[in-house]
Order: C-alpha cells, then sequence, then structure tokens
C-alpha cells in the first residue's frame, strides 16, 4: 500500500463522511455546527490563497466578508428576491476587493498587513456609524433562506447539503487553481518577485488577481453566513473576526489545501465548545494565536504530515534492510 | 465662531494625544520594523491602570500625577516583558512578531473585561484643572489646555532625547540601518527593548491622561489602534516629526469630521491616509526605505 493510495483511500472515506453526515450526527445542533465549519472553510481556503500561496497577510478579510453580508441583508430588506442579493452581494464583494487590492497592493509584507487592517477598520467603522445604510449597532436583521431548486434550505440538514455542494466545487477549484500555471506564478511572485519580474511576469497583475479570487471566495462565504445566522452586525467585521479567519489559516498550516480546512474546523469546535464553558474565548483566542506562532510556526497540518511522514519512512526503511538489505530509501 | 474655536481646540488636545501614542508605535515601528498591534491595548491598560490607582487599590490612593506615572512604568515594564520573553523568540521573523503582537492585544483586551468589567469608568480631572479660562466671551477647558502643554513637552523631551543624546543617536542608527549600527557595536537588540518599553509607557500615559475626555471602557484600544496606524502612514515611519505633524492632522479631521459628517467620520478619517498610500507611499516625512 502506497502512500498514494492511502491518500485516495482518506479522500474518500472524507467525502463519504461529509455526504452522510446528516445521518449519523444526531441533533440539529451539530449539524449546524458542521455547516459552519464548511463556510468557514470557504472563507479560509479563500485567505489562505492570499496569506499561504501570495504570502500577503490581510487582516481586513473579515471586512470584505462583511461587505457580502451586509448587501444581502440590504437587498433582501429594500424588498428584492434572493437572486438579486446574491448576485448583488458577489458583484460588489468583488468591486469592493478590487479597490481594497488596488490599495494594499501599493505595499507588500508588513506595510500590506497595514493598509489590509486599516482598510478592514474603515468597514467596520461604517458599519458602526452609517446607521441609515447598516442599523447600526442594531445590525440587519433576515426572514427566511432561499429555496433553490425547490429545496427548502430552512432545515438544518438541507442547508447543510447547500452549504456541502459550495464547499466541494471550492475546494476542486482551489486545488485545480493551485496546481495551474497561474498557482505556480503566483507561488512565484511569493517566493522570488523579482525574479518573476525580470522573466516577463507582471507581478502586480498576478497579485491582484490572486486577490480577487480571494475576495469571490471571502463573499460566497459571507453569503452563506448572512443566510445561516439570519442577522448581520458591525462585530461580524470587526479586526477580532479577521483575526479568527487567519488563526484558521495559521493554525492549520498555510500553503495547504487541508491546513486552512482543518483550522476552521478546529476555531468553530473550540469557539462552539468552549463558549459553553466559559466567557473568555478571546482570551483563549489571542493564547492560541500566541502558541502557535511560537511553538508550532508551520501549522498543525504540515506539522502532523512531517510526523507522519517521519514515521512511514522509518517504516519502511526497517522493511527494506529485512528484505533487500541495504537498499535506503530517498529522503 | 465659539463652536469653531472650541473644536480647534479639541482637535489640537486629541491631536496631542494621538502623538502621544503614536511616537511610540512610530519608533518601534521604525526600529524593529514590525506594526505593534498591541498599541492600542497598551494604552487602554495604562488608561485603566491609572483609573484603578485614582480610585485606590487595596488602600493605595495616589494622586491623578502619581497615578498617570505609576502606570506608565508597570505598562512600560510589561511592554519590556512582551519584548524579551515573546517576540526575541522570533528574531527576524516579522509576521511571527506581528501576529504575536496581535495575539496578544486579544488577551489583553480580555483580561482588562474581565478585571474591569464592561461599564466605563470616568476618570475625575485632577485637582486645579477641573474649571474653564475666558478669553473674552470664549471659555476654554483647562484640562484640555494642560494636555496640549502635556504633549508639547513630551514631544520636546523626545526629540532632545533622540537629538541630543548618546542613547537617541544609537536608536537613530538603529532606524537608519541596523545591520550597520551592529557593526560599529551598538546593541541593537538591547535598543529593541529600551524602545519597546518607552513607546508602552508613552501609550500608557497617553491613556490615563485622555481618560478625563475619552474616559477608560471595553473596545477603547480597538478605537485608538487604527488611529495610531494612520498617523503613522500618513506621517511615515520612524520619523517624530511625522507623527507630530501626522497627529495634529488626525486631530483635526477626527474631530471636524464628527462635528460635521458623523455618520461617515470614520471613512473621511482614512482619506488623507488612502491619499499618501497613492501620492507618496513612504509617508509625508518618511524616508523610503530601500
Amino acid at each position: 500500500m502506497n502512500a498514494a493510495l492511502v491518500r485516495s483511500l482518506a479522500l474518500v472515506a472524507a467525502f463519504v463522511a461529509l455526504v452522510t453526515l446528516p445521518y449519523w450526527v444526531t441533533g440539529t445542533y451539530y449539524i449546524n455546527v458542521s455547516s459552519q465549519i464548511l463556510f468557514y472553510a470557504i472563507f479560509a481556503l479563500g485567505l489562505n490563497i492570499l496569506v499561504g500561496y501570495a504570502g500577503l497577510v490581510s487582516l481586513g478579510h473579515a471586512g470584505l466578508f462583511g461587505i457580502a453580508s451586509y448587501v444581502v441583508g440590504y437587498v433582501l430588506a429594500e424588498g428584492f428576491g434572493h437572486a438579486p442579493a446574491i448576485l448583488a452581494a458577489l458583484v460588489i464583494g468583488l468591486l469592493s476587493t478590487a479597490v481594497f487590492a488596488a490599495l494594499s497592493l501599493r505595499a507588500t509584507g508588513i506595510g500590506f498587513i497595514m493598509i489590509t487592517l486599516a482598510l478592514g477598520q474603515i468597514i467596520w467603522g461604517l458599519a458602526y456609524r452609517w446607521i441609515s445604510l447598516t442599523g447600526g449597532d442594531n445590525g440587519i436583521n433576515l426572514h427566511g433562506r432561499p429555496a433553490p431548486f425547490g429545496l427548502d434550505l430552512s432545515a438544518p440538514s438541507e442547508f447543510y447539503y447547500a452549504t456541502l455542494v459550495i464547499f466541494l466545487v471550492t475546494v476542486v477549484a482551489v486545488t485545480i487553481f493551485v496546481r495551474s500555471p497561474f498557482g505556480a506564478a503566483l507561488r512565484g511572485t511569493r517566493d522570488q518577485p523579482r525574479r518573476m519580474n525580470a522573466l516577463g511576469y507582471h507581478v502586480w497583475a498576478i497579485r491582484f488577481w490572486a486577490c480577487l479570487l480571494s475576495g469571490l471566495l471571502t463573499a460566497i462565504s459571507g453569503i452563506l453566513f448572512v443566510y445561516y445566522t439570519q442577522f448581520i452586525s458591525p462585530q461580524t467585521t470587526a479586526l477580532t473576526a479577521s483575526a479568527e479567519v487567519l488563526l484558521m489559516v495559521i493554525a492549520g498550516g498555510p500553503a495547504t489545501l487541508l491546513g486552512p480546512i482543518v483550522g476552521a474546523a478546529l476555531v468553530v469546535i473550540v469557539k462552539n465548545v468552549v463558549s459553553g464553558y466559559i466567557e473568555r474565548w478571546n482570551f483563549l483566542l489571542g493564547a492560541i494565536f500566541v502558541a502557535i506562532v511560537i511553538l508550532m510556526p508551520e501549522g498543525l497540518v504540515p506539522g502532523t504530515a512531517r510526523l507522519w511522514r517521519s514515521g512511514w519512512r522509518a517504516l519502511r526503511r526497517r522493511q527494506a534492510v529485512v528484505i533487500a538489505g541495504s537498499t535506503e530509501p530517498k529522503p | 465662531m465659539t463652536f469653531w474655536v472650541v473644536l480647534t481646540v479639541n482637535s489640537v488636545t486629541f491631536g496631542g494625544l494621538l502623538f502621544l501614542l503614536s511616537a511610540g508605535f512610530s519608533l518601534i515601528f521604525g526600529l524593529m520594523r514590525i506594526p505593534n498591534l498591541t498599541h492600542g491595548s497598551l494604552f487602554m491598560l495604562g488608561a485603566y491602570v491609572g483609573a484603578t490607582f485614582l480610585v485606590g487599590l487595596i488602600s493605595i490612593k495616589f494622586n491623578f500625577w502619581v497615578a498617570a506615572i505609576v502606570a506608565t512604568l508597570v505598562v512600560a515594564a510589561f511592554g519590556a516583558l512582551i519584548e524579551r520573553l515573546l517576540l526575541r523568540r522570533l528574531p527576524g521573523d516579522q509576521l511571527a512578531q506581528v501576529l504575536v503582537t496581535l495575539g496578544i492585544s486579544f488577551m489583553v483586551a480580555d483580561f482588562c473585561l474581565m478585571a474591569w468589567g464592561g461599564d466605563p469608568i470616568n476618570v475625575t480631572t485632577p485637582d486645579g484643572l477641573g474649571g474653564f479660562m475666558r478669553f473674552g466671551t470664549l471659555t476654554f477647558s483647562l484640562y484640555r489646555l494642560a494636555v496640549i502643554a502635556i504633549a508639547a513637552v513630551v514631544a520636546i523631551g523626545l526629540w532632545m532625547l533622540l537629538d541630543r543624546t548618546r542613547l537617541g543617536a544609537m536608536i537613530r542608527a538603529g532606524v537608519d540601518d541596523p545591520d550597520m549600527a551592529r557593526v560599529v557595536g551598538i546593541r541593537v537588540s538591547q535598543l529593541f527593548t529600551i524602545v519597546f518599553a518607552l513607546g508602552a509607557g508613552l501609550a500608557a500615559f497617553a491613556g490615563i491622561v485622555g481618560g478625563p475626555i475619552l474616559s477608560v471602557y471595553p473596545g477603547l484600544d480597538q478605537d485608538m489602534l487604527p488611529l495610531a496606524l494612520v498617523v503613522v502612514i500618513l506621517g511615515g515611519t520612524g520619523s517624530l516629526l511625522g507623527s507630530f505633524v501626522g497627529s495634529i492632522i488626525v486631530g483635526f479631521i477626527y474631530n471636524f469630521g464628527q462635528a460635521l459628517l458623523p455618520e461617515l467620520a470614520y471613512f473621511v478619517l482614512f482619506l488623507p491616509m488612502l491619499l499618501v498610500l497613492i501620492f507618496r507611499p513612504q509617508g509625508l516625512f518618511g524616508r523610503q526605505v530601500p
């Protein structure tokens, strides 16, 4: 049994587990937590395109997430249907991302963090103070979820399946993107921007398109979020929210496909379980952040994968020694 | 007329507070090349600690200025600890350092909520400064004028420190070219601790001095941090003059914006920052970082 087979078996098992989840997980609470994990995973996958593959750390993504949610809430409150609301959220989400990107790509590295942080705070400030548009601290309430193709999404398991479909499409799309020449070029701009420039790549444009893709996934997860909670308030766009999703990416492992998904599961579960016992979630969030950055900077998924691989190799080495005597597997 | 004059005085006062906050932020950024995301939390922590000593803690009750100085020292020591124990472990890894400061800021914010509760604390104006000063028909709050004077004194003191002392020369050398500073025998890592503690102390001092004007409440950190960011992006990093001019500009825009366009005040605040980013990315007084 080789590693590739193990990998595909694990993928099939994960797929089956996800599809059958509402049958073996009892209680709507846990189905709802699973839906949350899925749409936060889409959000984290979107941020990971920037943080992991482009090397651009954004601390303002909750702002973009919030814009999509607010647009859905606002358009619905104005009396339009679900289709125009979702369409408007996607279009406005992408447009805001374009503005966001155009401004923050003036810098890279630490400068990029500062500008995205400031832009995220602007959106928070607008959501909080522009009361005639956003309802201020009271936020906007939604009434009902859409029913595409006759499937009513108000029930937890139906909403879970709709989220799962979008999640799977996202995972496939991100996988294709990462393996495409464009994904390779993006990683090139992260590692060697000057060389990429000398090779004739337009570094700025590559980063810009990566921002747009990230913004699209962010908007999609924002739409799912607002339909899930049926409520949107400035808290959704706050720095804490941006930091939470960044923690998902960093904890799981940036620049991996599985990392953000595991990170999203970890953060959502810890947040839901822990907030049932203590109210000090923010303190714990900060402590996890500091601990992961100092103890496991590569993230949980690459860290575990390394341990797993070294264990696997040790096993193979032992077998190899028994069978052939001296063949050493390549490191 | 009165309206405009009062608004102007308030703007300068707020600008002075912002200068106290952002001078340290700018120095830390200039020297260590990281935006210290705990800076808003240090401001809030200073305000809370100071307010606690003012009200009286285990029968220790201080006068306003003593409380301000004690809070400054406590928070400066806390800043030095953060630098020594956490940031020092991640040398050269700026991203990790920023994330650690972000993590600490959440822990501090939640700690303050736990220790002091969710209700705003009003800090009483120090004795003798509670009154008003009259110029003809205009009246000014004495305390606001005092804050302007304090900010001016601190600005001059900082300028003297940076421009006239040996330590200042070493810090400037570290800001301009850390590698070369190391080569000529300056212990730049020691400067990191000193500057971090100095910045933390200044932020805490700003917090308690701003207490009677802003009061202390949960979320004060997240209100102040973006302002410090805007000031530093406007003025340019590592430049004292930049922080000074940036603070005054932001002070004016913030106060006038809130008076004239209350719903968009926050947005208007960031406009000059965007303009600077587009036309002069290194800030008004910043030098191009190679």
